[in-house]
Protein backbone atom coordinates (compact mmCIF):
# COMPACT_ATOMS: atom_id res chain seq x y z
CA UNK A 1 0.00 0.00 0.00
CA UNK A 2 1.39 3.32 -1.12
CA UNK A 3 1.90 5.81 1.97
CA UNK A 4 -0.70 7.99 1.44
CA UNK A 5 -3.18 5.14 1.15
CA UNK A 6 -2.25 4.17 4.08
CA UNK A 7 -2.88 7.47 5.82
CA UNK A 8 -6.18 7.23 4.34
CA UNK A 9 -6.72 4.12 5.67
CA UNK A 10 -5.82 5.13 9.11
CA UNK A 11 -7.61 8.13 8.72
CA UNK A 12 -11.08 5.99 8.08
CA UNK A 13 -10.46 3.62 10.36
CA UNK A 14 -9.98 6.52 13.25
CA UNK A 15 -13.36 7.74 12.03
CA UNK A 16 -15.48 4.68 12.20
CA UNK A 17 -14.00 4.28 15.65
CA UNK A 18 -14.56 7.52 16.87
CA UNK A 19 -18.35 8.42 15.95
CA UNK A 20 -20.13 5.47 16.01
CA UNK A 21 -21.06 6.07 19.35
CA UNK A 22 -24.33 8.14 19.16
CA UNK A 23 -22.98 9.91 22.49
CA UNK A 24 -19.82 11.37 21.11
CA UNK A 25 -22.49 12.89 18.28
CA UNK A 26 -24.77 14.28 21.05
CA UNK A 27 -22.32 15.90 23.48
CA UNK A 28 -19.82 16.72 19.75
CA UNK A 29 -16.49 15.67 20.77
CA UNK A 30 -14.19 14.01 17.74
CA UNK A 31 -10.45 13.66 17.49
CA UNK A 32 -7.80 14.24 15.28
CA UNK A 33 -4.54 12.36 15.47
CA UNK A 34 -0.52 12.91 14.77
CA UNK A 35 0.86 9.61 14.09
CA UNK A 36 -0.35 7.43 17.47
CA UNK A 37 -1.37 10.24 19.52
CA UNK A 38 -4.68 11.29 19.67
CA UNK A 39 -6.43 15.00 20.78
CA UNK A 40 -10.23 15.64 21.65
CA UNK A 41 -11.88 17.82 20.56
CA UNK A 42 -15.57 19.01 21.98
CA UNK A 43 -16.97 21.51 20.34
CA UNK A 44 -18.53 24.59 22.35
CA UNK A 45 -22.87 24.64 22.19
CA UNK A 46 -24.84 26.13 24.60
CA UNK A 47 -26.66 22.61 25.64
CA UNK A 48 -23.33 21.55 27.60
CA UNK A 49 -23.79 24.58 29.93
CA UNK A 50 -24.10 23.06 33.58
CA UNK A 51 -24.11 26.53 35.20
CA UNK A 52 -25.58 29.70 33.38
CA UNK A 53 -25.09 32.11 36.31
CA UNK A 54 -20.97 31.57 35.68
CA UNK A 55 -21.79 30.00 32.66
CA UNK A 56 -19.53 27.24 32.71
CA UNK A 57 -19.42 24.24 31.26
CA UNK A 58 -21.14 20.86 33.03
CA UNK A 59 -18.07 19.27 35.10
CA UNK A 60 -20.01 16.20 33.86
CA UNK A 61 -19.21 16.79 30.32
CA UNK A 62 -15.64 17.52 31.02
CA UNK A 63 -15.59 14.46 32.74
CA UNK A 64 -17.48 12.73 29.74
CA UNK A 65 -15.00 14.06 27.47
CA UNK A 66 -10.96 12.99 29.94
CA UNK A 67 -13.34 9.71 30.02
CA UNK A 68 -14.10 9.04 26.25
CA UNK A 69 -10.44 10.55 25.22
CA UNK A 70 -9.07 7.44 27.14
CA UNK A 71 -11.14 5.67 25.97
CA UNK A 72 -10.49 6.61 22.12
CA UNK A 73 -6.26 6.11 23.17
CA UNK A 74 -7.07 2.97 24.08
CA UNK A 75 -9.05 1.74 21.70
CA UNK A 76 -7.06 3.40 18.32
CA UNK A 77 -3.31 2.07 19.93
CA UNK A 78 -4.75 -1.74 19.86
CA UNK A 79 -6.19 -0.82 16.34
CA UNK A 80 -3.02 0.70 15.53
CA UNK A 81 -1.04 -2.04 16.38
CA UNK A 82 -3.09 -4.91 14.54
CA UNK A 83 -2.74 -2.45 11.45
CA UNK A 84 0.57 -2.27 11.45
CA UNK A 85 0.58 -5.83 11.76
CA UNK A 86 -1.18 -6.28 8.30
CA UNK A 87 -4.49 -7.22 9.89
CA UNK A 88 -7.34 -5.89 7.96
CA UNK A 89 -8.79 -3.81 11.65
CA UNK A 90 -11.20 -1.17 12.40
CA UNK A 91 -13.48 -2.99 9.10
CA UNK A 92 -15.30 -5.03 12.21
CA UNK A 93 -17.09 -3.22 15.24
CA UNK A 94 -14.55 -1.18 16.97
CA UNK A 95 -13.17 -3.41 20.36
CA UNK A 96 -13.44 -1.10 23.27
CA UNK A 97 -12.35 -1.19 26.77
CA UNK A 98 -14.65 -0.47 29.64
CA UNK A 99 -14.28 1.61 32.17
CA UNK A 100 -12.82 -0.13 35.91
CA UNK A 101 -13.16 3.37 37.73
CA UNK A 102 -12.01 7.25 37.06
CA UNK A 103 -10.87 9.79 39.11
CA UNK A 104 -11.77 13.47 37.87
CA UNK A 105 -10.05 16.76 39.53
CA UNK A 106 -11.56 20.19 38.37
CA UNK A 107 -9.04 22.59 38.42
CA UNK A 108 -10.72 25.96 36.77
CA UNK A 109 -14.29 26.34 35.72
CA UNK A 110 -15.02 25.17 31.79
CA UNK A 111 -15.59 28.42 29.82
CA UNK A 112 -18.14 28.33 27.05
CA UNK A 113 -15.80 27.42 24.54
CA UNK A 114 -13.96 24.14 22.56
CA UNK A 115 -12.56 21.83 25.00
CA UNK A 116 -9.14 19.74 24.36
CA UNK A 117 -8.21 16.46 25.62
CA UNK A 118 -5.24 14.14 25.67
CA UNK A 119 -4.56 10.97 27.06
CA UNK A 120 -1.34 9.25 28.30
CA UNK A 121 -1.16 5.21 28.55
CA UNK A 122 0.63 4.96 32.16
CA UNK A 123 0.47 1.26 31.39
CA UNK A 124 -0.95 -0.92 28.90
CA UNK A 125 -1.58 -3.72 30.67
CA UNK A 126 -2.99 -7.01 28.71
CA UNK A 127 -5.59 -7.01 31.62
CA UNK A 128 -6.06 -3.57 32.49
CA UNK A 129 -4.47 -0.14 31.32
CA UNK A 130 -4.03 3.00 33.32
CA UNK A 131 -4.53 6.58 31.55
CA UNK A 132 -3.84 9.94 32.62
CA UNK A 133 -6.10 12.54 30.89
CA UNK A 134 -6.02 16.40 30.41
CA UNK A 135 -8.32 18.46 29.42
CA UNK A 136 -7.58 22.50 28.49
CA UNK A 137 -8.92 25.14 26.38
CA UNK A 138 -6.73 28.24 25.49
CA UNK A 139 -3.84 27.18 26.73
CA UNK A 140 -1.95 23.73 27.10
CA UNK A 141 -0.13 24.44 29.97
CA UNK A 142 -3.30 25.61 32.36
CA UNK A 143 -5.68 22.57 31.99
CA UNK A 144 -9.12 23.10 33.33
CA UNK A 145 -9.54 19.30 34.43
CA UNK A 146 -6.91 16.20 34.86
CA UNK A 147 -8.19 12.36 35.16
CA UNK A 148 -6.88 9.18 35.66
CA UNK A 149 -8.52 5.62 35.75
CA UNK A 150 -8.21 2.24 35.06
CA UNK A 151 -9.91 0.56 31.86
CA UNK A 152 -10.73 -3.55 31.29
CA UNK A 153 -9.20 -4.70 28.31
CA UNK A 154 -11.41 -5.68 25.45
CA UNK A 155 -9.91 -9.36 25.88
CA UNK A 156 -8.90 -8.58 29.66
CA UNK B 1 -49.22 27.20 23.84
CA UNK B 2 -48.32 25.83 27.47
CA UNK B 3 -51.16 25.34 29.47
CA UNK B 4 -50.88 28.23 32.53
CA UNK B 5 -52.05 25.62 34.91
CA UNK B 6 -49.51 22.56 34.10
CA UNK B 7 -46.50 25.39 34.16
CA UNK B 8 -45.85 25.53 38.09
CA UNK B 9 -46.40 21.79 38.53
CA UNK B 10 -43.78 21.22 36.23
CA UNK B 11 -41.23 23.41 37.80
CA UNK B 12 -41.54 21.88 40.45
CA UNK B 13 -41.09 18.49 39.64
CA UNK B 14 -37.71 19.64 37.71
CA UNK B 15 -35.57 22.24 39.26
CA UNK B 16 -33.09 21.60 36.13
CA UNK B 17 -35.46 23.25 33.95
CA UNK B 18 -32.97 26.45 33.98
CA UNK B 19 -29.65 24.58 33.21
CA UNK B 20 -29.11 23.78 29.81
CA UNK B 21 -27.25 20.19 30.17
CA UNK B 22 -29.42 18.60 32.62
CA UNK B 23 -32.02 19.61 30.48
CA UNK B 24 -30.60 18.73 27.11
CA UNK B 25 -30.70 14.96 29.30
CA UNK B 26 -34.37 15.71 30.22
CA UNK B 27 -32.87 14.94 33.87
CA UNK B 28 -35.41 15.44 36.69
CA UNK B 29 -35.71 14.87 40.48
CA UNK B 30 -37.47 12.03 41.67
CA UNK B 31 -37.51 12.34 45.41
CA UNK B 32 -36.06 14.42 47.99
CA UNK B 33 -36.46 12.85 51.53
CA UNK B 34 -33.79 13.03 54.48
CA UNK B 35 -31.24 15.20 52.80
CA UNK B 36 -31.34 12.24 50.20
CA UNK B 37 -32.58 12.56 46.58
CA UNK B 38 -32.67 10.69 43.09
CA UNK B 39 -32.15 12.26 39.79
CA UNK B 40 -32.91 10.58 37.07
CA UNK B 41 -32.09 10.72 33.18
CA UNK B 42 -34.71 9.04 30.75
CA UNK B 43 -33.14 6.16 28.42
CA UNK B 44 -32.50 8.09 25.14
CA UNK B 45 -31.21 6.57 22.22
CA UNK B 46 -29.22 9.62 21.26
CA UNK B 47 -26.83 9.06 25.09
CA UNK B 48 -25.67 5.67 23.56
CA UNK B 49 -21.95 4.76 24.48
CA UNK B 50 -21.59 1.69 22.36
CA UNK B 51 -24.14 1.03 19.17
CA UNK B 52 -23.92 -3.12 19.80
CA UNK B 53 -24.77 -3.26 22.96
CA UNK B 54 -27.57 -0.11 23.51
CA UNK B 55 -26.49 1.00 26.73
CA UNK B 56 -25.60 4.37 27.78
CA UNK B 57 -22.43 6.13 27.47
CA UNK B 58 -20.17 6.47 31.10
CA UNK B 59 -20.40 9.96 30.58
CA UNK B 60 -23.91 10.04 31.26
CA UNK B 61 -23.33 8.18 34.55
CA UNK B 62 -20.71 10.68 35.46
CA UNK B 63 -23.14 13.96 34.89
CA UNK B 64 -25.68 12.36 36.84
CA UNK B 65 -23.49 11.66 39.93
CA UNK B 66 -21.64 15.08 39.29
CA UNK B 67 -25.11 16.78 39.39
CA UNK B 68 -26.62 14.51 42.21
CA UNK B 69 -23.89 15.14 44.57
CA UNK B 70 -23.53 18.89 43.81
CA UNK B 71 -27.25 19.50 44.21
CA UNK B 72 -27.29 17.28 47.40
CA UNK B 73 -24.36 19.79 48.99
CA UNK B 74 -26.92 22.72 48.01
CA UNK B 75 -29.45 21.31 49.50
CA UNK B 76 -27.64 20.80 52.42
CA UNK B 77 -26.81 24.67 52.94
CA UNK B 78 -30.09 25.31 51.84
CA UNK B 79 -29.21 27.03 48.85
CA UNK B 80 -27.47 30.05 50.46
CA UNK B 81 -24.26 29.13 48.91
CA UNK B 82 -23.06 27.29 45.26
CA UNK B 83 -20.71 24.88 44.84
CA UNK B 84 -18.11 23.48 42.49
CA UNK B 85 -16.71 19.96 41.89
CA UNK B 86 -13.12 19.75 43.14
CA UNK B 87 -12.69 15.88 42.44
CA UNK B 88 -14.88 13.06 41.82
CA UNK B 89 -14.20 9.51 41.80
CA UNK B 90 -16.54 7.29 39.89
CA UNK B 91 -16.40 3.36 40.31
CA UNK B 92 -17.96 1.00 37.36
CA UNK B 93 -19.47 -1.99 38.72
CA UNK B 94 -21.22 -3.23 35.56
CA UNK B 95 -23.11 -1.54 32.26
CA UNK B 96 -26.44 0.31 32.53
CA UNK B 97 -29.32 -1.94 31.25
CA UNK B 98 -30.76 -0.85 27.85
CA UNK B 99 -34.20 0.66 28.03
CA UNK B 100 -34.30 1.59 31.84
CA UNK B 101 -33.87 4.81 32.89
CA UNK B 102 -30.21 6.15 34.82
CA UNK B 103 -31.55 7.16 38.11
CA UNK B 104 -28.17 8.70 40.72
CA UNK B 105 -28.88 8.74 44.28
CA UNK B 106 -27.11 11.26 46.14
CA UNK B 107 -26.29 12.55 49.53
CA UNK B 108 -23.99 15.06 51.34
CA UNK B 109 -22.49 13.51 54.65
CA UNK B 110 -20.44 16.10 55.76
CA UNK B 111 -20.60 19.32 55.28
CA UNK B 112 -17.29 21.87 56.87
CA UNK B 113 -16.19 25.61 56.40
CA UNK B 114 -15.24 25.40 52.75
CA UNK B 115 -16.00 22.27 51.51
CA UNK B 116 -19.03 19.84 51.20
CA UNK B 117 -18.40 15.64 50.56
CA UNK B 118 -20.78 13.84 48.93
CA UNK B 119 -20.97 10.40 47.68
CA UNK B 120 -24.04 8.56 45.27
CA UNK B 121 -24.80 5.56 43.58
CA UNK B 122 -26.18 5.30 40.18
CA UNK B 123 -28.88 2.39 39.30
CA UNK B 124 -31.03 1.35 36.73
CA UNK B 125 -33.52 -1.37 38.16
CA UNK B 126 -32.84 -1.46 41.92
CA UNK B 127 -30.58 0.88 44.09
CA UNK B 128 -29.03 -2.82 45.62
CA UNK B 129 -27.72 -3.42 42.41
CA UNK B 130 -25.49 -0.33 41.34
CA UNK B 131 -23.75 0.91 37.96
CA UNK B 132 -21.85 2.60 39.23
CA UNK B 133 -21.04 4.83 42.64
CA UNK B 134 -18.99 7.99 43.26
CA UNK B 135 -17.74 10.53 45.92
CA UNK B 136 -16.75 13.88 45.15
CA UNK B 137 -15.21 17.42 47.10
CA UNK B 138 -17.13 20.20 46.53
CA UNK B 139 -15.98 23.44 47.00
CA UNK B 140 -18.61 25.58 49.11
CA UNK B 141 -18.93 29.18 46.78
CA UNK B 142 -20.28 32.15 47.05
CA UNK B 143 -23.63 32.31 44.42
CA UNK B 144 -22.62 33.55 41.12
CA UNK B 145 -18.68 32.70 42.40
CA UNK B 146 -16.61 32.66 38.71
CA UNK B 147 -13.40 30.62 39.61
Amino acid sequence: MSEPEEEARRDAALERLTLTSPYHRFIGVGFTRMGDELTGRLAYSGHLIGNPAIPALHGGVTGALLEITALMQLAWDDLWRRMEAGEAAGEGPPRLPKTIDLTIDYLRSGRPRDVFARATVLKAGRRVSNVRIEAWQDARGRPIAAAHGHFLMPDG
Amino acid sequence: MEDAAEAPKRRKRSPFELFPHASALGMTLETLADGRLVAAVPYDERLIGDPATGVIHGGVVTTILDTGCGLAAVMKLSGKAGVATLDLRIDYMRPSKPGYPIRATCECYRLTRSVAFCRGVAWDEAEEDPVASATGAFMITKLGWTE
